[in-house]
């Protein structure tokens, strides 16, 4: 499956974003151990491993935001190892953290209008309700004080406003009711539609199953293998045994 | 009524006009405290030594550039936070992941090397700014005399407090500040420029304390030690309204400056505590402060 995944990478030029050899550490404590992989413009991917694994430290070494990191990320050609994380979310890229970061001292309209926009074309607020009603009627409420769904709807709605058109996603799903995931699900599959990049983080691969076109396996902060979702059905005892479910 | 409990109303109100006046400032120079603290985590002990430069800024802009009392009241403020600005920058800025501790040395040390400079050069008596000739004089209320000045230093102080309090919780630069104190590391992955909010902040807080100084300069005289007397109260002021709260400490100054003046009337022994007195049953009740959520 790697050799695929070779071939697949070599066969494009220019993969949207290109992580190879990633270290990164909190502290002394050193998480990755180079983890390489590539995603496609207007491809979805999704991180899958155990806890701990080192899934969530790469969206945020990518995002900028890891305290030491080393080795290569280059986003559409540029290289982005060395920037802070506020120049790289002007380049496009947006992130969703886990738990969502809605800020409790910001009302709902605020915390939709925070970040700024980094490119032209991103949704109008007008597009946003269409997409999550629900947060029309919740403008004034106290960030925090939305269900869970609807601060993960109101942490990727007000990304989609910035116009970055990569997204980090670390687990949308987590905690969630199970309509609520379709949802989220389905507004995944849109953005999938309009082209947007999109990296997943995920402990439920039910979800990344329905929305994913590959899937890279992260173990004890390297990436070690790749399988494409159509033959995800097929190596089902191996990702147990990666997953440990 | 007056006469039953053995004093006059002109007492009274004279006294409570004072806790206001005193008020207007406890609740300017906490209110700068408290925006400082709550982005950069920093508790800023040069705040009075700021005030302190804001008096100076306008006494020096009158006496060497004929700059009169409005144009100070601006300018004064903007100089004092340029200043604010370069020692942010140079210094301040290398503490921020370092503990509590360190913030406050350096602080205190700065304070401490201002107010030298400042009483090496221009002594300790004090230097006297005259009342803008448009505040002078006074309106005879019928039951006490209010000066012209000190009503507009309450009237402005108040202005200043809610317009602040207006502009963090109202508009969208307010949302920045908000955003980047509760979570700066997301704020700045979102692309907004964290490390200049802190810069601005710095400087609009201090600002703050130099516009105080401004108002104070033609009630107390200009002192270079008029900040380290007013400071440690303010710091008392601080701790009762809750670290970082800014309606807290509007309402917390405003407050404590009226209580101080009723105390003046009716057990004037414990007026120069009272606020410490206060500060130690609240920290008891409640240690995050009147208004300041635990954390």
């Amino acid at each position: 499956m790697a050799e695929t995944a070779r071939n697949v990478a070599q066969a494009d030029p220019a993969p949207q974003l290109a992580v190879e050899n990633l270290h990164a550490w909190y502290g002394e404590s050193h998480v990755l151990h180079g983890v390489t992989f590539a995603v496609k413009p207007g491809e979805v991917v999704t991180l899958l491993g155990r806890n701990g694994a080192g899934k969530t430290t790469t969206l945020k070494s990518i995002i900028g935001i890891v305290g030491r990191r080393t080795g290569s990320i280059a986003f559409a050609g540029t290289e982005t190892i060395g920037m802070v994380s506020r120049a790289i979310a002007r380049l496009g890229i947006a992130y969703v953290p886990e738990e969502r970061g809605i800020y409790a001292s910001l009302n709902v309209e605020e915390n939709l209008m925070l970040p700024p926009q980094v490119r032209p074309g991103g949704f109008t607020v007008e597009q946003i309700f269409e997409l999550f009603p629900n947060l029309r009627e919740r403008l004034a409420s106290q960030g925090t004080k939305l269900s869970g769904g609807e601060q993960q709807m109101l942490a990727i709605a007000r990304i989609l406003r910035t116009g970055a058109r990569t997204l980090l996603l670390d687990e949308p799903t987590e905690g969630l009711a199970p309509v609520i995931i379709q949802q989220i699900g389905r507004t995944l599959a849109r953005l999938k539609q309009e082209g947007f990049t999109i990296v997943l983080v995920e402990q439920n691969f039910r979800f990344a199953q329905s929305v994913a076109d590959r899937h890279y396996i992260v173990e004890q902060g390297r990436v070690i293998d790749m399988i494409a979702n159509d033959e995800l059905d097929a190596n089902h005892d191996k990702l147990q045994t990666y997953l440990g479910v | 009524m007056f006469e039953l409990i053995g004093i006059t109303p002109q007492v009274l109100f004279g006294q409570l006009l004072l806790g206001l006046i005193n008020g207007s400032f406890y609740a300017i120079l906490s209110l700068g405290l408290a925006v400082i603290f709550g982005l950069l985590n920093i508790i800023n002990f040069t705040h009075g030594a700021q005030y302190m430069l804001g008096a100076f800024a306008a006494w020096m802009l009158l006496n060497y550039a004929g700059i009169g009392y409005w144009w100070a009241l601006l300018l004064a403020p903007l100089i004092v936070g340029a200043l604010a600005i370069v020692a942010e920058r140079l210094l301040i800025s290398r503490l921020y992941k370092l503990d509590h501790l360190y913030g406050l040395l350096l602080t205190f040390g700065l304070a401490l090397v201002i107010q030298g400079l400042f009483r090496n050069y221009y002594g300790a008596s004090g230097l006297p700014y005259a009342i803008p000739p448009l505040l002078s004089g006074g309106h005879n209320l019928g039951f006490m005399f209010l000066p012209n000045y000190r009503g507009w230093v309450v009237v402005a102080s108040l202005t200043v407090c809610l317009t602040t309090w207006y502009m963090i919780e109202k508009t969208r630069l307010g949302s920045y500040l908000r955003a980047a104190t509760e979570n700066p590391v997301l704020t700045e992955a979102f692309g907004i420029n964290v490390p200049r909010l802190v810069t601005l902040t710095y400087a609009f807080g201090v600002a703050l304390a130099a516009f105080a100084g401004v108002l104070a300069a033609p009630i107390y005289s200009v002192n270079p030690n008029m900040g380290a007397d007013i400071i440690i109260v303010v710091f008392a002021v601080v701790v009762i309204g809750g670290m970082g709260s800014i309606l807290g400490s509007i309402i917390t100054g405003f407050g404590l400056g009226l209580i101080e003046g009723l105390t003046k009337v009716f057990y004037p022994e414990i007026s120069a505590t009272v606020i410490f007195i206060i500060m130690a049953i609240v920290l008891l009740i409640k240690p995050a402060g009147l208004f300041g959520r635990a954390t």
